[in-house]
């Protein structure tokens, strides 16, 4: 079998350059570009054989497939490689296939394991007894293995509080981009100055006590690198309270090309080497967070584009020492019932999950962000959170791995106190994973309203605060009740086609 | 479908694959030369399956075509005499393995033409899961390829389609030989690969994972490397399905695939040991491992079937401790138990 192909694919208009491969007859070499600042990479020797790359554009998905037979050479084609010339006469058709038997050839690809995979494991979940991880395969022997077994016990309430997916926490998201942050700001009257967030999210991480009912914190790249007034690193604050701290690192949804009006996100360009910087500045996990929506089908493409990206992520940050936050999250916009919902559900978590395996995403080492399995906003029926906890949980008993440490639930525009029962339905009964929360709107709505802006209102604010983290601490260890709730939390906040 | 799953997977039980096709079992049988003929094939499986007290242990047996509807010596339908000892019938479904052209002597399984009206005659017949092998292998040139891969997993998926459609409850078998001189990494690797494309398949093709059960190799180095310890292939075995097997699957019940009856036994038991959360049962689903020793008592003589019967008690006893992780050993040490099943290349 003869294959010369020359295939260039590169999508600058949508600020991606992809794979590009050549393939030279001539040269016989075969070069694959890998994104920059990547350490992954392959190469291939093969002086002389050839080989073929097949790439699924639809997938973007690499497959090496190695028959190599040594060209003949009046079957060599110019370097215009699109002419037809190549392709066998029909006499020479059953010739040929009994020649191409393939021989086997040894490709050395070197995946390198991720240096960080220990720590990764320790961030997301408690004690690792044994550490021990493997490569696929298509290994050099010289490359160190370990695989990685992690053991659940109890967590004592003395052990140093240094992982997320510990019982009884969750994760708190202030990653606002600025503008976003500027709309939660204007809410309450403030102009969106640096002041105004840096004073803002001083307020959040300086409640005290903070780190009793959060793990984790996701900061946007300003804060990672902002301080108090005072002059203390924010980041500092945060892993004096227990909290580690963790960074927003996509760059935000554009239209999707060839999609039914979806978005799909960005951000693999120089991802490594931005995340290596941050974790050089503290952060220990990262966050990426891609949309799927129902109204809009959701299309086979933009499924199977959410999937692969996070997996790209997944992997890239894990190389890097930052675990992965896998979050695609199903838009609530829609009129759908819950069934529909769950459909898109087990399909868009069965593509991540394979993409990732693909990509040899190391599962001990990641934490999951879904959205729950609700009726879409619009709907006319209402689910109760006993019926979000049952499809919710049969959702991740279909798809989840038990590997995975940690599930934190996005709250999505559900009110404080429903993001907070559902969660609580949710823990009624042991989980192979934790199953926690990392809520944004859902833990600060009352507390910005409370602050308003102002210096005396603060410790009111981080009350506020420490209100919702301990009913959300609660509901994570199944002993939420609702009583006492002020019915400001009740209130939904729901926006339609919110973008963030 | 759910229920009989979980009921397979009742921890302490496990099951005795005894769907050795008519070709397959002639070799057993010639092994201990006997003559294979249908009332050879019909005396053997009574002994199994009157064992007295092995029933306490096994939750399903497999059957072949043949056996499924035959009767023991006193008349009872074998089928009915293991519904009635509460062990549930089930029944091989795929025909076989071919080559699949332009791999390196890579397969797939055959079997999936009216398999749905097969299924449903076979649920007629009283047979209530079903297996279908799949086959692949570890090679220097990075086999399993994608290509076979993606193959044995769709079919896999579509068996597992059609059985539920028609009552019976899949089990599905992605085995990858051992048959390589590849170390357990290796192992675990290819493993994990093969287990997310066929979960994935399963998924794109909306089986229903609750109504499923999984019989997958162990983890372990090839059959040309140096073996490892108990826990060395626990560990990397359990870790693998942690990786891929979602917790809706309620059991995953392991091939021998050539290990010793004594070895699988213990890594059985050494997997239930792990001190690590595994929401699926971890069970048993052998063949040779349950039969080799048992096998060697009867020699086709109606006088030591009783003694084979005993034999084949031990083993079920002990493979049911193995799935409650409290296995100790079989102190006496006896050799049929030890000795490796293993043969280079073996076609089934």
């Amino acid at each position: 079998m003869r294959s010369q192909y020359l295939w260039t694919a590169s999508r600058k208009e949508e600020n991606v350059s992809f794979a590009s491969f050549t393939w030279y007859t001539e040269k016989r070499e075969r070069k694959y570009v890998p994104e920059s600042g990547q350490k992954r990479g392959w190469q291939e020797d093969c002086s002389n054989q050839s080989s073929a790359i097949h790439i699924q554009k639809a997938s973007f998905h690499l497959t090496t497939h190695i028959p190599c037979v040594p060209p003949e050479p009046e079957a060599m084609a110019s370097a215009t490689l699109l002419k037809s010339s190549f392709l066998p006469k029909k006499a020479e058709w059953g010739a040929t296939r009994q020649a191409a038997a393939p021989k086997p050839v040894t490709v050395s690809m070197v995946v390198r394991a991720s240096a960080y995979a220990d720590e990764l494991v320790k961030t997301a979940c408690q004690d690792s007894y044994k550490v021990t991880t493997h490569i696929d395969p298509w290994m050099n022997n010289h490359l160190k293995v370990l695989l990685i077994i992690i053991n659940y016990c109890k967590v004592e309430d003395s052990l140093e509080k240094k992982t997320v997916a510990s019982p009884g926490r969750g994760i708190l998201a202030m990653d606002e981009s600025n503008a976003t942050c500027g709309k939660r700001l204007a809410s309450i009257g403030l102009e969106n100055t640096e002041a105004n967030r840096q004073a803002y999210r001083t307020l959040l991480v300086s409640a005290p006590g903070l780190g009793n009912y959060i793990s984790g914190a996701i900061l946007f790249e300003e804060t990672l690198y902002q301080s108090t007034v005072d002059g203390k690193k924010i980041v500092d604050i945060l892993v004096e309270q227990g909290i580690v701290p963790g960074i927003k690192v996509d760059k935000g949804l554009v239209p999707l090309t060839g999609s039914n009006n979806e978005s799909w996100c960005q951000g693999l360009d120089g991802l490594a080497s931005r995340e290596a910087a941050y974790y050089q500045a503290g952060a220990r996990f990262a966050k990426w967070r891609t949309v799927v929506s129902i109204p809009n089908g959701p299309s086979e493409l933009a499924v199977k584009e959410a999937a692969w990206g996070l997996a790209r992520y997944a992997a890239i940050s894990q190389d890097n020492g930052l675990v992965p936050i896998v979050e695609p999250e199903i838009l609530l916009d829609g009129e759908h019932g819950i069934e529909r919902t769950f459909e898109v559900a087990q399909k868009v978590w069965a593509e991540t999950f394979y993409y990732m395996a693909e990509n040899n995403v190391m599962f001990e080492g990641i934490l999951l962000k879904p959205s729950m399995v609700t009726p879409g906003a619009e709907c006319k029926d209402k689910a109760t959170p006993e019926q979000v906890a049952e499809y919710t949980l049969k959702l991740l008993h279909r798809r989840i791995p038990p590997a995975v440490p940690g599930i934190m639930f996005l709250s999505g525009g559900q009110s404080e106190v429903e993001a907070t029962q559902n969660l609580n339905a949710m823990n009624q009964s042991p989980n192979p994973w934790h199953v926690s929360f990392s809520y944004a709107r859902a833990l600060q709505n009352t507390c910005l309203k409370t602050w308003g802006g102002r210096p005396e209102n603060l410790k009111a604010a981080q009350d506020a605060l420490l209100l919702r983290a301990k009913a959300n601490s609660l509901a994570q260890l199944g002993k939420y009740t609702s009583d006492g709730e002020a019915a400001e939390a009740k209130e939904g906040m729901f926006v339609k086609n919110y973008s963030y | 479908l759910i229920k009989t799953a979980k009921y397979i997977a009742t921890p302490g039980k496990g099951i005795l694959a005894a769907d050795e096709s008519t070709g397959t079992i002639g070799k057993r049988l010639s092994s201990i030369n006997v003559e294979n003929v249908e009332s050879n094939r019909q005396a053997l499986r009574e002994l199994l399956f009157t064992a007295p007290g092995a029933f306490d242990y096994l939750s399903g047996v497999i059957l072949f075509e043949e056996t499924l509807y035959q009767k023991s010596s006193d008349g009872k339908p074998f089928v009915d005499l293991l519904t009635a000892g509460g062990v549930v019938p089930g029944i091989k479904v795929d025909k076989g393995t071919v080559d699949i052209a332009g791999t390196n002597g890579e397969t797939t399984t055959q079997g999936l033409d009216s398999l749905g009206a097969r299924c449903a005659k076979y649920y007629e017949a009283g047979a209530r899961f079903a297996k279908w092998r799949a086959v692949l292998k570890i090679g220097a040139a990075g086999e399993p390829s994608e290509l076979a891969v993606k193959q044995n997993a769709e079919g896999l998926a579509r068996y597992a389609l059609l059985c539920q459609e028609n009552g019976l409850v899949p089990i599905v078998e992605p085995e990858i030989l051992t048959d390589g001189g590849h170390d357990i990494k290796t192992c675990a690797a290819v493993t994990e690969r093969v287990l997310a494309a066929v979960y994935k398949s399963l998924n794109d093709h909306k089986v229903l994972l609750e109504g499923t059960l999984l019989k997958p190799n162990m983890v372990t180095p090839g059959s040309d490397s140096p073996k490892v310890g108990a826990e060395v292939i626990a560990e990397y075995t359990v870790a693998a399905l942690r990786r891929t097997v979602p917790p809706a699957v309620p059991g995953v019940v392991f091939l021998s695939g050539g290990q010793s009856e004594e070895a699988a036994t213990q890594n059985l038991n050494a997997m239930n040991k792990l001190e690590v959360l595994k929401p699926w049962t971890l069970s048993f689903s052998f063949g040779r491992a349950l039969q080799q020793s048992t096998l060697k008592k009867w020699l086709g003589k109606k006088e030591n079937v009783a003694a084979a019967q005993a034999t084949f008690l031990v083993r079920c006893k002990a493979n049911s401790e193995a799935t409650l992780g409290k296995y100790a050993g079989s102190g006496d040490g006896d050799a049929a138990a030890s000795e490796s099943l293993y043969v280079k290349g073996y076609k089934y």
